[in-house]
């Protein structure tokens, strides 16, 4: 029955990070902890609609995985000596209800243990999301391949090389001390928000926007192991205010709408009521941080019941305090918008040109100075900005959207013309 | 006889569902809510965001404000129902057919409500 099938995929997704976790504390090694659940999973779509599905299918699975991968050690090492007894006497009661045994300790320790693995320091960006997208999520080799674009057997060869690295790094298999942890949990954060933003600007390509709803599930997941933690909070909040615009971001032509000109009663609400009732819990802990200063700036533009009711003033300070915390030319490009809405194009622009430098290659860049040019009545300059926002667009979607800008310059000029010489 | 039935399951698994699966089961339980209000049964119905929206006021000797849930469990309460129906029979009927409706496992909860006070501006509502 397909709810059947409905059901078991979203029971081993949601067991899967529990799952693999313990089947690496067993085994020590990510390849044998992932084909030990590979095989447990083909073992479950086959028992489960027949027997019923267990109390508690992330307990089914790591043992099923355990004693599937105990059997392939045995199978491939007949000559050595079969475990002991006390392991085996183990493997028998699959079906005893497994809850007792596994406590919540191990599971924080589990899939906190895993993350930080795929986020290890020695990895690139492009591979720890590789990574955590193919363990924790289990998404297929193909399918990461064609949210990043790349063909799959370069997918293949860096998700090999990043395992092939924490397998050399020797990861330590102890929970690291405070330090080491929050760091990691960062970069953890980090990660997950490249997964959101590969998602989030990929316009409406599908296999791509399945990207903000993994890395939605990921920062849920990260932030029940760390329930107190404001900056996950924050995460969360922000990428549940800004996924809620997702089906008002895109005209029928797949097109980009800005946020003023987006229809807002499209944006979803569930996400909205749960982004704004994190970001009420997260400013309880008075610890602000940047993702906190972003989500609240989402959060300004998620109450405004319309464009002209924004709160440019706030967020113009709340873009201050994230370019104090987080000093990058990106932030102030953001903040050079609000300072546009609350003092004018001149000083917003006045703002943004000692960036060039820096965003000379950066699409938004030229998006925002050939906007604020147009404002300022400065045609010729804004349409070169323009043609070099387009030479830089990354989606076919934000060139349109930029051509539109320009077709509109050139009749806006047209009839500029018609009227000089009529 | 009014009952409250409490709906559990794993909110993990229940994030996991696609948003068309979401929406296929939101539309199945809708069928079933409009039938239990045409026969004049169904009281407030309510779907509760994730525990990790959660925040949890201990009264003890202080005040003590602590994040998510109140217990940490396997299944978390997900939502409710109040219903108003001759006795348990048809209230399990109803809690049967709420769970056909969805494709997740998960257990529903059963009790008796004591009191239900719908309040007005202008005091108790008197049905």
């Amino acid at each position: 029955m397909t709810t059947d099938l409905a059901w078991i995929d979203a029971a081993i997704t949601a067991a899967r990070p529990q799952a693999v976790g313990a089947l690496l504390r067993y085994f020590r090694d990510l390849d044998t902890a992932e084909e030990a659940f590979q095989d447990a999973c083909l073992r479950a779509l086959k028992a489960w609609p027949k027997n019923g599905p267990p109390r508690d299918p992330a307990a089914w699975l790591i043992m099923v995985g355990r004693n599937a991968a105990l059997d392939g050690v045995r199978k491939r090492s007949r000559n050595e000596a079969l475990p002991d007894e006390e392991r085996l006497s183990d493997l028998d009661d699959v079906e005893t209800p497994m809850a007792e045994r596994l406590d919540g300790s191990d599971y924080r320790d589990d899939v906190l243990r895993l993350l930080f693995i795929c986020c290890h320091p020695d990895l690139p960006a492009t591979q720890q999301i590789a990574l955590a997208l193919r363990i924790v999520s289990g998404l297929t080799v193909k399918q990461i391949a064609r949210a990043f674009l790349v063909s799959e057997a370069a997918m293949e060869q860096r998700i090999t090389r990043a395992k092939r690295v924490v397998a050399a790094a020797d990861v330590p298999f102890e929970t690291p001390g405070a330090i080491e942890r929050s760091e990691r949990v960062g970069a953890v954060a980090a990660m997950i928000y490249l997964v959101f933003n590969e998602g989030y600007s990929a316009g409406d390509n599908s296999a791509r926007a399945q990207l903000c709803d993994e890395a939605i599930r990921l920062a849920r997941l990260l932030l029940r192991l760390f329930q107190t933690e404001p900056e996950i909070m924050g995460l969360l909040a922000l990428m549940l205010l800004q996924h809620a615009r997702t089906p008002a971001r895109f005209d029928a032509e797949g097109e980009i709408i800005l946020l003023e000109d987006q229809d807002r009663a499209l944006w979803a609400r569930q996400p909205i009521a749960e982004g704004l009732a994190l970001m009420d819990k997260a400013m309880r802990h008075g610890r602000p941080g940047p993702y906190q200063a972003q989500a609240a700036i989402a959060a300004l533009h998620a109450r405004a019941a319309r464009p002209e009711d924004t709160d440019w003033a706030q967020i113009d300070l709340l873009y201050a305090a994230l370019e104090r915390m987080q000093p990058s030319p990106v932030v102030t490009l953001n903040r050079a918008v609000a300072v546009m809405k609350v003092k004018g194009p001149q000083v917003a622009l006045e703002m943004i040109e000692p960036l060039a430098g820096r965003l000379a290659g950066y699409f938004h860049f030229f998006g925002v100075k050939g906007a604020l040019l147009l404002q300022l009545g400065r045609e010729a300059e804004a349409k070169a900005a323009f043609d070099q926002a387009i030479a830089l667009a990354n989606t076919t979607a934000e060139a349109t959207h930029i051509r539109k800008h320009l077709d509109r310059l050139i009749q806006d000029s047209r009839a500029a013309g018609v009227r000089a010489a009529g | 006889m009014l009952y409250a039935i409490l709906c559990y399951d794993d909110e993990a698994s229940v994030c996991s569902w696609t948003k068309e699966e979401d929406d296929a089961v939101m539309s199945r339980l809708a069928v079933v809510q409009q039938r239990l209000a045409r026969e004049g049964k169904l009281g407030p119905v309510a779907r509760l965001l994730p525990t990790t929206a959660a925040t949890t006021l201990r009264k003890s000797r202080e005040d003590l404000v602590i994040d998510g849930p109140y217990a940490e469990t396997k299944e978390q309460l997900l939502g409710f129902y109040i219903v108003d129906v001759a006795g348990l029979d048809e209230a399990l009927e109803i809690a049967r057919e709420l769970g056909r409706a969805k494709p997740s496992k998960g257990s529903y909860e059963i009790r008796p409500v004591g009191l239900l006070n719908p309040v007005t501006a202008d005091g108790l509502e008197t049905a």
